[in-house]
């Protein structure tokens, strides 16, 4: 193993920030990162995408929120969070003290003012190096996605945001669209620093004793493995539009798909779902991930960004 | 918390519909607390409150509800299973000096299991296990023999006629600190009774260890997550 770190080059680059891995745990299946670092040293990770933060304080959304899927699950959480004041003077603090590394915040809100206020109030806190924008959760009315789906409003938004931050955008975008592209190219035009994709795919589970929908609000998110030839897919569409960085995510649970999405044309992998089946999952993939380019005889693994689009 | 994977040393059935299964390879665990089964073919991992631990062995005590707990029936011994263990917070011992310790349903598992570990303490503690009807009764000889037990049907056919906290309120036995697992609807009537208890909680949980807020529940003191803060929480602090 050691021998094999020495030689491959894991290391990527994101808005200028050198990152010893593309592994980055998705949003909102991480917490706040401190968590995990009871049962592993996190400085392994490349980075962490923070649990979605909004201005003021929310519960979130009735339980169940949970319900499974073949190879996957649905959830509604509803953007559970302490509101961006305690992310940024608790959360935060509490992570640096185990986590050495710059790490995204993300940011989930109901309104253009909600977006702007909360994306500003991240400017100085140094510890953040750039903030993941949620205009694509399915878990919320009359935000989230409501924003994320027209292309005229993501772009507005954007530019309103890039107006009030100091920190490179990353724009999340929803799957849950005809044409991710042209949302894509919005976020681009509106002046995003980079993407990330994909988000949960909208579903529902009904039980079959009471006839009800599982989830409490209905509909949720469905992610997992189920979904990744589906990230695969846009991500490489986005790619052939743009030059922006990509983080690809949707169902990675391997070091091996890894490759995959970012032969696809991402920079960057955010896993999600597999943190929730197995604790040790970025761990695991992190461990795997030189292994698995001596296999496919990769030395560095930027070399291999798109290179889908190239063969 | 501990992942693992665990050997399956038994699989069996107890009463209609309730089983036991054993993993052997395991380090102690708390009563109280939980693990997380992976059952072969499904993503999520299942939550189980541990029902006894004992030479190196976790028992679980589970109730076919779903396609999961059908699927763990045809489990064999032999099988080796990943197994998160040492979840959740676990029942606080110390708050009573006589127990009284109250199931509803498949709820007697993590109070079978603190039954016992009052049992090891020298402490003899009352028990009230209730049920459907006779047929779902289990565990009867083995909490007779280590605590003045009292078991309640809801149809009558065993025991005392009628739900666990109607056996509670027509107790005759001395106690100062219940610990309680079943039904929410129970565990709201018996808290209603009195609130100088622990009720240990269940939800649907997407991760179980407390990284997804799929189980938060309102407290008097904010939200928190059954699968971390809990599943133990003081009866004072919980709206039911």
């Amino acid at each position: 193993m050691s021998s094999i770190n020495k030689v491959l080059d894991t290391q990527i680059e994101l808005f200028g920030v050198k990152l010893d891995n593309p592994i980055i745990p998705a949003s909102g299946t991480f917490g706040f990162g401190y968590e995990f670092s009871e049962y592993y040293d996190i400085n392994v990770l490349g980075s962490i995408s923070l649990k979605g933060t909004t201005l003021e304080k929310r519960y979130g959304n009735p339980l169940p929120r949970i319900a499974e899927c073949p190879a996957g699950l649905i959830n509604a959480i509803g953007l559970q969070n302490p509101g961006v004041d305690a992310v940024i003077n608790e959360e935060i603090p509490r992570l640096s003290k185990v986590y050495s590394k710059p790490v995204i915040a993300n940011v989930g809100g109901h309104s253009f003012n909600e977006y702007t206020h909360t994306v500003a109030k991240f400017n100085d806190c140094d510890k953040v190096f750039a903030v993941e924008l949620n205009i694509s959760c399915p878990n919320v009315k009359g935000g989230g996605m409501a924003f994320g789906t027209n292309p005229e409003t993501v772009e507005t938004l954007v530019r309103e945001i890039k107006k009030v931050s100091t920190k490179p955008i990353i724009v999340k975008l929803s799957p849950n669209v005809t044409d991710v592209t042209l949302l894509a190219k919005a976020a681009e035009n509106g002046g995003a620093d980079g993407l990330s994709l994909i988000n949960t795919l909208v579903g529902m589970r009904i039980d079959l004793r009471t006839a009800k929908p599982i989830i409490s609000v209905k509909s949720g998110g469905y992610s997992g493995p189920g979904v990744f030839p589906v990230a695969v897919n846009m991500v490489y569409k986005v790619r052939e539009k743009t030059s922006l960085p990509i983080i690809g995510m949707g169902g990675i649970s391997s070091a091996s798909d890894v490759i995959e999405m970012m032969y696809a044309g991402a920079n960057a992998v955010m896993v999600g779902s597999l943190n929730l089946v197995n604790p040790y999952g970025c761990k695991e993939i992190i461990e795997d991930l030189p292994i698995e380019m001596q296999k496919l005889g990769i030395n560095k693994l930027t070399d291999i960004i798109g290179r889908a689009h190239n063969v | 918390m501990i992942l693992k994977e665990l050997t399956v040393t038994s699989n069996r059935k107890l009463a209609d519909g309730i089983y036991e299964m054993r993993f052997s390879g395991a380090s102690h665990v708390r009563p109280g607390s939980f693990v997380e089964v992976t059952v072969p073919g499904f993503y999520l991992n299942r939550p189980f409150g541990v029902g006894n631990y004992e030479n190196g062995e976790i028992t679980i005590f589970y109730k076919v509800v779903g396609q999961g707990t059908d699927k763990m029936t045809e489990i064999q011994v032999g099988e080796k299973l990943k197994v998160i263990y040492e979840l959740g917070n676990g029942f606080d011992m110390e708050k009573a000096t006589k127990p009284l310790l109250v199931s509803g349903g498949i709820g007697i598992a993590p109070i079978y299991y603190l039954a016992k570990a009052f049992a090891n303490k020298g402490i003899r503690p009352v028990v009230v296990t209730g049920f459907r009807n006779a047929g779902e009764v289990v565990l009867e000889k083995e909490l007779a023999e280590i605590a003045d037990l009292y078991v309640a049907t809801d149809d009558g056919s065993k025991g005392f006629h009628g739900n666990p906290v109607a056996c509670v309120k027509a107790l005759d036995k001395e106690w100062d600190y219940y610990y309680s697992c079943g039904p929410m609807v129970m565990m709201h009537f018996l808290k209603m009774y009195s609130d100088k208890g622990e009720l240990s909680l269940e939800a649907r949980m997407g991760c179980g260890f407390g990284a997804c807020m799929g189980c938060s529940i309102k407290t008097v003191s904010g939200y928190k997550r059954v699968c971390k803060e809990g599943p133990v929480f003081d009866a004072k602090e919980v709206e039911l």
